[in-house]
């Protein structure tokens, strides 16, 4: 074929090169269009992987197995006046009288050789609570049901030794084991044994330190929020302001946690491992989120209110504090609140002022050696011990729920209150 | 009395000061039917705080100088001469006596103390009698000084908006404040360091190893290069693998593909990520992810592959900056004017083509800026690095072999049971000083290019 070579080739819409390099042009466009969609399918798989993962482990971590078991507490015979069983005293005097021993002893009578270590550290104190709501107990045989200890608790939940898994498979054949709710997950300390370990004493811990952070941060961010859009001449002070709260909001946390165990605790010399301490370093990691977010939402409020209210003779605090502040006050508690979360999953800066501590007994106050939940999370992700994986998916779980409440309270104040001007 | 009560005293001093004069300023106002310069809670703020605030403030010193006074008066006690010298044991003795004047312990380990405690106990009510008095007198000067100040002319309000306008401003130097107290305290600890050991000794050494410190040349096994090629390799190599081209993919995707309710729901979804807390990521690496690349690295036949490999902590890393460099994307995207990608789309390039070739390369700088700030925000990670990641500092390009990282460092060094003073907690700082200048090093950059960008587009 001799084509005049002044005419370009296959330009024509119809010639087959260009509908080639069409079909070309339209497969790179697709396949972008799947990259794309890919990565968000894939990030969404992650988040849908992680959050199954600790579900599938931690919710294994709420519930204890429990064995029914017949505890003769007549034969035992505790040396024991029934009137110390009453009051504050009691709990002494039955762990002096050798209830621990009677509740192991039993559990052999009851299981022969596979009976000793059946059960857990902490099951003679079921037993314990039992006898003080009711002493006529420690005259007569009656039967409980005890929780068992942290390797045949895994092995009945399924991820046990073969061994423990054996034990496991004859007291189900004996149809002894059940399994129920542990409400002392909920209402203990950390403990050494996976089995007695609680998560109020972290979450106490928390609640404090999120108290003091709120205190300190809320106002401060706030003032200085309004100072800056407000009040503030251009000049370098003010720069300087900004330039540290715009940093100081993309400072790494364990920096915070450096300034806190070298000022708080070198310098000033508070107690370690405190709520207080904890609490004051928070809050000045998230005083420059609460500063950001304020100037923001200042900043949507329109100057025709502001002009409004001068106008008819306000002053400039009565303004703000009157009219701005209030129409601002969404923005700022949504932020405040997206601050707050953060500080509530935040490790690292309290790692370096020792709250990482094993503390068996919830704080009582500002000042008492406390830790909190993100921390006893990192605590018991390093035990050993195969009971505490599902203690800490728990204590995850707890974690991620209180993230997700204060999450959609602040899309919810977000979606109610804010307004478009 | 102790200082609670005489806080509490002290704001009901206030508030009494506060209606009181509240009160008489409405009264004033009603007689002379004429218009005050303030409004009666103006004169009732300004009275109060003339009452409350120097009561305070004495209060403030007091807590922090009453101890060392009462201690002081024991000391003059006749029964303070059987005191053993200055020493730990005459510290013991002297709580003791105070907790047994508290009443805050009942025995007592030392016999000298209980004779201690009465003094002590005399010297406490001495102390808050006179802590008292003072307060009264400064509340009731300050309070019937203001109060004769109280007049219909008197303009309080102005008083008080400047007391207003002293506390944002005071608020608003907190910032400088906690930056100054961040500089100071990290330059003071590494100056300490740094005069033990050689900066070029720290900064350049290629040997890191504090367990095993020499006292006579302590540089010699504090040399940083194998920790900051660990921050750098698993922060900026491995994390920006995973988070570019998910982050940058995702946010092409959302703002240029998806229907608006695919977008509504996806968005919050990727924002999730970035609210699950670090220790959490990091637990999963160290559960979950760290095995299984180990199995991995065994199945293509590197059988030495580390459980602590940098391999699994940047991947969870990356996956925890996608939002974060997703949501960067999305604004410059969105900054690039429409008129340039309608004029591409009008000549006939399909989506893809205008994305790459013309928005793109126009929202580049802010997508450089958006990476550099999450870089910074991937070197200073610690949780997942310190439960994921090894604590041995070695030098290597091997994904699957361990490193450590700085902000890992830092926390070893910190949470043993070391001395503040040995150059291996100093070391900490020295670390907190190099990360805290790189990352704001990283930080004003990426600013101004994200800055300078908006301002080519506006």
């Amino acid at each position: 074929m001799n084509k005049p070579p002044s005419q370009p080739p296959a330009m024509g819409w119809n010639s087959p090169a260009m509908a080639r390099r069409l079909r070309r042009r339209y497969a790179a466009e697709r396949r972008f269009r799947r990259l794309g969609a890919a990565a968000v399918a894939l990030s969404a798989a992650f988040l849908a992987f992680l959050l199954i993962t600790m579900l599938a482990q931690g919710l294994r971590g709420f519930t204890e197995t429990r064995v029914a078991m017949p505890v003769n507490l007549a034969a035992a015979e505790l040396p024991i006046e029934p009137a110390r069983l009453k009051g504050r005293g009691a709990d002494l005097a039955l762990a002096g009288a050798g209830l621990e021993d009677a509740v192991e002893s039993a559990a052999t009578t009851a299981f022969g050789p596979m009976g000793t270590d059946l059960l857990s550290p902490g099951a003679w104190i079921v037993v314990r609570d039992a006898i003080k709501a009711d002493p006529g107990l420690l005259r007569r045989t009656d039967c409980f049901e005890l929780p068992i200890a942290s390797r045949y608790d895994v092995a009945a939940k399924g991820v046990g030794t073969p061994e423990a898994e054996r034990v496991v498979a004859q007291l189900q054949a004996r149809g002894v084991l059940s399994t129920g709710w542990d409400m002392g997950f909920l209402r203990d300390a950390d403990a050494t044994d996976p089995t007695r370990v609680g998560i109020w004493g972290a979450a106490k811990g928390s609640l404090l330190t999120m108290l003091v952070t709120l205190a300190l941060a809320f106002p401060i961010g706030v003032l200085a929020a309004l100072y800056l859009e407000e009040y503030a001449p251009k000049n370098r002070w003010t720069d300087m302001i900004e330039v540290s709260i715009n940093n100081l909001a993309a400072v790494p946390s364990i920096i915070f946690g450096l300034l806190g165990l070298a000022v708080f605790l070198g310098s000033f010399g508070l107690p370690r491992s405190a709520p207080l301490v904890g609490g004051l370093t928070l809050a000045l990691m998230t005083m420059p989120v609460i500063v950001i977010a304020g100037r923001n939402a200042i900043k949507a409020v329109p100057p025709s209110i502001r002009d409004a209210a001068l106008a008819v003779g306000a002053s400039r605090v009565q303004v703000i504090f009157h009219h701005v502040l209030p129409l601002a006050l969404p923005g700022i508690l949504t932020g405040t609140i997206i601050g707050m979360a953060r500080a509530l999953g935040e490790t690292a800066p309290l790692l370096m002022i020792g709250m990482r501590a094993f503390i068996a007994a919830p704080p009582r106050g500002l000042t008492d050696p406390a830790t909190v939940l993100p921390v006893q999370i990192f605590l018991w992700s390093d035990q050993v011990d195969r009971g505490f994986i599902e203690k800490t998916s728990a204590a995850i779980i707890v974690l991620l729920v209180f993230l997700l409440a204060m999450n959609g309270l602040a899309i919810y104040l977000r979606n109610r209150f804010e307004t478009r001007w | 009395m102790n200082g609670v009560v005489l806080l509490i005293l002290t704001v009901g001093l206030g508030i009494i000061a506060w209606a009181s004069t509240r009160m008489h300023a409405l009264g004033f106002r009603r007689r002379s039917g004429s218009r005050t310069s303030s409004l009666p809670h103006h004169y009732g703020w300004y009275v109060a705080l003339w009452t409350a605030v120097p009561p305070l403030i004495f209060l403030a010193i007091w807590a922090a100088t009453s101890p060392a006074l009462v201690t002081d008066m024991v000391l003059q006690a006749p029964a303070a001469v059987q005191l053993p010298p200055p020493g730990f044991e005459r510290a013991a003795i002297l709580s003791e006596a105070r907790a047994l004047a508290a009443g805050q312990a009942h025995g007592a380990f030392h016999a000298l103390s209980r004779t201690l405690a009465p003094a002590y106990d005399a010297a406490q009510t001495r102390i808050d009698w006179i802590a008292t008095a003072i307060v009264l007198l400064l509340a009731l000067a300050g309070g019937a000084y203001a109060y004769l100040h109280v007049r219909p002319e008197f303009s309080a309000r102005t008083r008080i908006e400047r007391v207003v306008l002293g506390l944002l401003l005071g608020a608003s130097l907190i910032a400088i404040l906690t930056t100054a107290g961040i500089v100071a305290s990290l330059l003071y600890e590494a100056g300490r360091f740094f005069s033990v050991v050689p900066v070029t000794d720290f900064l350049f050494g290629t040997h890191w190893s504090p367990q095993s410190i020499d006292p006579r040349n302590p540089g010699a096994s504090l040399g940083a290069v194998p920790l900051f090629w660990g921050t750098f390799f698993i922060g900026a190599v491995i994390a920006m693998a995973v988070a570019i081209p998910f982050g940058l993919m995702s946010a092409i995707y959302l703002t240029q593909y998806a229907a608006p309710r695919a977008r509504r729901i996806m968005k919050p979804v990727l924002e999730v990520l970035a609210g699950i807390p670090t220790v959490v990521y990091g637990y999963f690496a160290a559960l979950t992810v760290a095995p299984a690349v180990r199995q991995f690295a065994v199945a293509i036949g590197i059988e030495w592959a580390s459980s602590e490999s940098a391999l699994a902590a940047g991947l969870v890393m990356g996956v925890m900056i996608i939002p974060f460099v997703s949501s960067m994307a999305d604004d410059s995207l969105a900054a690039v004017p429409n008129s340039m990608r309608d004029g591409s789309l009008a000549m006939g390039a399909t989506p893809s083509e205008t994305i790459t070739r013309v928005m793109l390369p126009a929202a580049l700088p802010g997508v450089v800026g958006g990476v550099l700030l999450a870089v910074s925000r991937a070197i200073g990670e610690t949780m997942i690095v310190v439960m994921a990641a090894s604590g041995v500092a070695t030098l290597t390009a091997n994904p699957f072999a361990s490193t450590t990282t700085v902000t890992r460092q830092i926390v070893d060094l910190l949470t043993g049971e070391a001395e503040f003073d040995s150059p291996k907690t100093l070391a900490a700082f020295a670390l907190g000083l190099t990360l805290f200048l790189i990352t704001l090093l990283l930080n004003i950059v990426a600013l101004n290019v994200v800055k300078r960008y908006r301002e080519t587009y506006e």
